[in-house]
């Protein structure tokens, strides 16, 4: 934050003796005077801190995650016994409509980008990122279509065509209420802050990077996001095409996927699953990046094989796109495309298997400590493989022909995204929780958290294969005892264990809860390094200062905290490791040779203020009353002439005066604590 | 110790990739690992991105551009010899702009000035006849909602006629804030991120032009 915007109150303490003159907040260029407050909820909204703003992520997510948790459950809840009573027809429909997409779209995605936010310039040594402003304006953007996609709830009903969303299924006719409209408009200024996310992450990976940190010495956290970003700057496009289309087919009467008209229904499709394939890497490549910095720190191995599990992530970025189609095989697109779609597919699953052998091998002969952290992900190594099986048995055209829409593909994604994303991001939760809070979470509540999510999630999704096979159709909101069946393979005895198994799965859930606000009561404070990691972020206090390190580290390896806490004098692949420095004494070296002036990005109104205007104009279109739109685009465009005459770091003349000579670490400046 | 130059540009450098573009803090170009500056890395990401926007948009109408209604199909409509002047007004504008740009770097305010009003103006000349030729259609019965054909190029020369009018505007909020020397950071680099972006809609309008217009039904 700028460090000379403080308020004129606040007493001036200046590192020289000579007390240093007030300076007061620039409104040469700005519009307005700018925030300045360090405290309080004004330094939240206001701020332009990625890590402030990867906080904010990570906690939005998190709330929706529990939101959706709980329509995943009423979703169970009606379905536990044969004519549940639960939920409506109509009212089932719109639940696993928005279950799937808050899961998708405002937790999964969200989440990736709050890790990605906090971590990433902590991982390349950087002091935040490239576009601080547009950072915050991302954050804001999300958390408005979060808002606006949830207000359908209050506002006649939510979306209810399923989270694909088919056309003409969606079509005004037969979803007559506004649902779709919040749900196209909604997700398309989510799609703003993911756009305008993956623009930043990516020119900060590439533009930052602390000296000598080449790409090859990027934590691999930091390039599987990397990948990640690359597919958000192309996916989000197509479907912001796809969203623009059905506005307006919905909204201004076009017949776009209207097959009375003459159109295609399969128009949609493609566009959707162009997006929705690479999609489904955005929501996993996140979760692999962090299992590939968990499984090393505890192993105390390097990752093995790094390069290949590097590139085998490119490479599933690149094959990413050239396999949307399997999605649609039962529609009718040939047998051509059918064949190329479905070898493509196969090919996809080799540099995934690399991945998961990489792990594997990354843990033989490791020293192994079973911490919380490394429960979740060595759980991902484990139901990510499943997940893994049961889709290549549908990338089998024929085989997927019997298995589309029903449970078995329901089974199918839950492993890979439950197994996948949700396990690594909760591998991440445990493990970077002293960095981020400094506190490390409980990690006896963090074991019993472990066991009721694995044991839930199995018992809720592993049913659904037999369910799946046995012919049960997703998307079915009530079954009877007449056509369940018997023996065995009877089905409601398999959707009883399901939905008993959703609800160990919440408990799961809820000991997290619990261990965050127990650790946050009772926790003592986390040690410098309290999982002897291997990558930069650790070279720094916990949780970090505004300006992230006193001194840039400059790197010279792959998992250059290790090397500086260890020689391996051990020959060939055999690892013998001798201390050489403790954390404490990496940090101090650091700190020793702080930099003198550090000048931050200053805080800023305009993030909030240009993507408040875009839920106004998203109503006005939902509602036909385009003079709220019409307003709602003229605010948006006062306030991006504000945001461009506005500097995004108060001018030099701003800071504090002269720098200091005494060679103290001064980077607190004049905001002394 | 680190110099506080150097520091300074890894963070202060500042965000700018979508409107046109504000510098940093006046320090010129910061050194940056890929020694391209943030702004201009950023910018070209967005172009990229912007290339599957028209791509979905292109493809949309390459479907449906069959699906007519009788006599109001493109091989009917379309009025070529008035396209293909507009067309050339919004072609000149990409050499008027390279002129401003260059202008930007001999530091030679008042030619940047003048040669991005003439750029906004020749921009302006490229939408109004975008105007006349929708309601020219609208005349003869092509409403948005006609046919499969006129909703789809529509909505795809529509959205080119945004992308053009988000640069006039661009284009004259910089000759208005170099004007009152409001634009904090580096002013050439600023023309310069205006320039990608108009070119980038120009060669957009190159491709549409080809695709929709010349290539018979
Ligand atoms: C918290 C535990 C979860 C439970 C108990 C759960 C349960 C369910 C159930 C029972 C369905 C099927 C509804 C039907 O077809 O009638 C479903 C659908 C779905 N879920 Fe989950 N789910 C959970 C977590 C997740 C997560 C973490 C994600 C993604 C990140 C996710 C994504 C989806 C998707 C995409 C659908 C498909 C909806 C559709 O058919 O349009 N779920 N979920
Ligand atoms: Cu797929």
């Amino acid at each position: 934050m700028a460090i000379i915007e403080r308020p004129a109150t606040e007493p001036v303490v200046a590192p020289t003796p000579t007390p240093a003159p007030i300076v007061t907040p620039s409104e040469a260029f700005g519009t307005f005077r700018r925030p300045v407050e360090t405290t309080g909820w004004r330094a939240w909204v206001f701020t332009v801190d990625h890590k402030k703003i990867g906080v904010m992520y990570g906690a939005a997510a998190l709330f929706f995650f529990v939101v959706a948790g709980l329509e995943a459950l009423l979703i169970r809840a009606q379905l536990a016994g044969p004519e549940g009573t639960v939920l409506s027809a109509d009212v089932y429909n719109q639940m696993f409509t928005m279950h799937a997409t808050t899961m998708i779209f405002l937790f999964a995605i969200p989440m990736a980008a709050g890790l990605a936010n906090y971590l990433v310039p902590l991982q390349i040594g950087a002091r935040d990122v490239a576009f601080p402003r547009i950072n915050a304006f991302g954050f804001w953007c999300f958390l408005a279509g979060g808002i606006v996609l949830n207000l359908s709830w209050f506002l006649g009903g939510a979306a209810d065509g399923g989270w694909f969303m088919y056309q003409p299924n969606a079509s005004v006719p037969f979803s007559p209420t506004n649902g779709v409209d919040f749900w196209a408009l909604g997700l398309q200024i989510a799609g703003i802050a993911s756009l305008t996310g993956a623009i930043n992450l990516i020119v900060t990976i590439l533009n930052m990077r602390a000296p000598g940190m080449s790409l090859m010495r990027m934590p691999v956290f930091t390039w599987m996001i990397l990948v990640t970003q690359f597919l958000l700057v192309f996916a989000i496009p197509v479907i912001t095409v796809a969203f623009f289309l059905l506005t307006f087919q919905r909204s201004f009467d076009a017949a776009f996927f209207s097959p009375a008209a003459g159109a295609d229904p399969l128009l949609w499709q493609h566009l959707f699953w162009i997006f929705g394939h690479p999609e489904v890497y955005i929501l996993v490549l996140p979760s692999f990046g962090i299992v590939s910095e968990v499984l090393p720190v505890f192993s105390k191995k390097p990752l093995f094989g790094y390069p290949f599990v590097v590139f085998s992530g490119i490479a599933i970025g690149f094959l990413g796109w050239g396999v949307w189609a399997h999605h649609m095989f039962a529609s009718g697109l040939g047998p051509v495309s059918v064949a190329v779609f479905a070898t493509a597919t196969m090919a996809i699953a080799v540099p995934t298997g690399v991945k998961i052998i990489n792990w594997t091998l990354t843990m033989w002969g490791g020293k192994l400590r079973f911490t919380t952290a490394m429960l979740f992900a060595m759980g991902l190594v484990v139901q990510f493989t499943i997940g893994g099986l049961s889709g290549v048995t549908h990338s089998v055209a024929p085989s997927d022909t019997q298995q589309t829409d029903t449970y078995y593909i329901v089974a199918h994604f839950h492993y890979v995204l439950f197994g996948g994303s949700v396990l690594g991001f909760f591998a991440g939760f445990y493990y970077w929780w002293p960095k981020v809070f400094g506190k490390c979470l409980s990690e006896r509540l963090g074991r019993w958290n472990f066991w009721l999510m694995i044991i839930g999630m199995n018992l809720t999704f592993g049913p659904m294969h037999i369910l799946g096979l046995q012919g049960q159709p997703r998307r079915m909101y009530i079954w009877t005892t007449e056509r369940s069946g018997e023996g065995f393979f009877n089905l409601g005895f398999w959707n009883l264990v399901s939905s008993i198994g959703a609800f160990i799965l919440a408990v799961g859930v809820l000991f997290f809860l619990t261990n965050i606000v127990h650790t946050h009561r009772k926790g003592a404070p986390a040690p410098l390094d309290p999982w002897d990691a291997r990558t930069l972020e650790w070279i720094t206090t916990n949780p970090p200062k505004e300006h992230n390190f006193d001194r840039v580290p400059t790197v010279s390896h792959l998992d250059e905290f290790f090397h500086r806490k260890y020689e391996d004098v051990g020959e060939g692949d055999a690892h013998d490791l001798r201390a050489v420095a403790t954390a404490e004494e990496v940090l101090a070296a650091e700190q020793a040779q702080a930099d003198a002036q550090i000048h931050m990005p200053s805080p800023s109104y305009w993030p909030i203020v240009v993507a408040a205007t875009l839920p106004v104009i998203a109503l006005g279109i939902i509602y036909g009353v385009y003079i709220v739109s019409i307003v709602g685009a003229l605010l948006m465009v006062f306030g991006i002439f504000g945001w461009a005459m506005e500097p995004g770091t108060a001018p030099d003349s701003d800071f504090d005066p002269s720098p200091v000579d005494d060679g103290g670490p001064t980077t607190e400046l004049v905001r002394s604590e | 110790m680190s110099d506080a130059a150097t520091l300074e540009a890894q963070v202060a450098h500042d965000d700018h990739g979508d409107h046109g573009g504000h510098g940093g803090n006046g320090a010129g170009h910061p050194p940056t690992t890929t020694g391209l500056s943030h702004n201009k890395l950023g910018m070209w990401l967005f172009l990229g991105s912007e290339c599957l926007l028209f791509g979905g948009l292109i493809s949309t109408y390459m479907l449906y551009r069959g699906r007519a209604s009788e006599n109001l199909g493109p091989d009917q409509i379309y009025d070529l010899p008035f396209t293909s002047v507009s067309s050339f007004v919004l072609l000149m504008s990409s050499l008027t702009m390279v002129l401003a740009v260059s202008a930007a770097g001999r530091k030679d305010v008042r030619n940047v000035k003048l040669w991005l009003t003439v750029t906004a103006l020749l921009g302006a000349t490229f939408v109004g006849g975008q105007v006349y030729e929708f309601t020219s259609f609208y005349r003869e019965g092509l409403g948005f909602t006609t046919s499969l054909f006129s909703s789809s190029f529509y909505a795809l020369t529509g959205f080119h006629g945004v992308h053009v009018s988000v640069g006039i505007i661009m284009l004259l909020a910089v000759v208005g804030m170099i004007s009152r020397d409001r634009i904090p950071g580096d002013r050439a680099e600023v023309v310069e991120l205006v320039g990608l972006y108009w070119h980038f809609v120009d060669i957009v309008w190159i491709v549409i032009f080809t695709l929709v217009y010349l290539i018979p039904a």
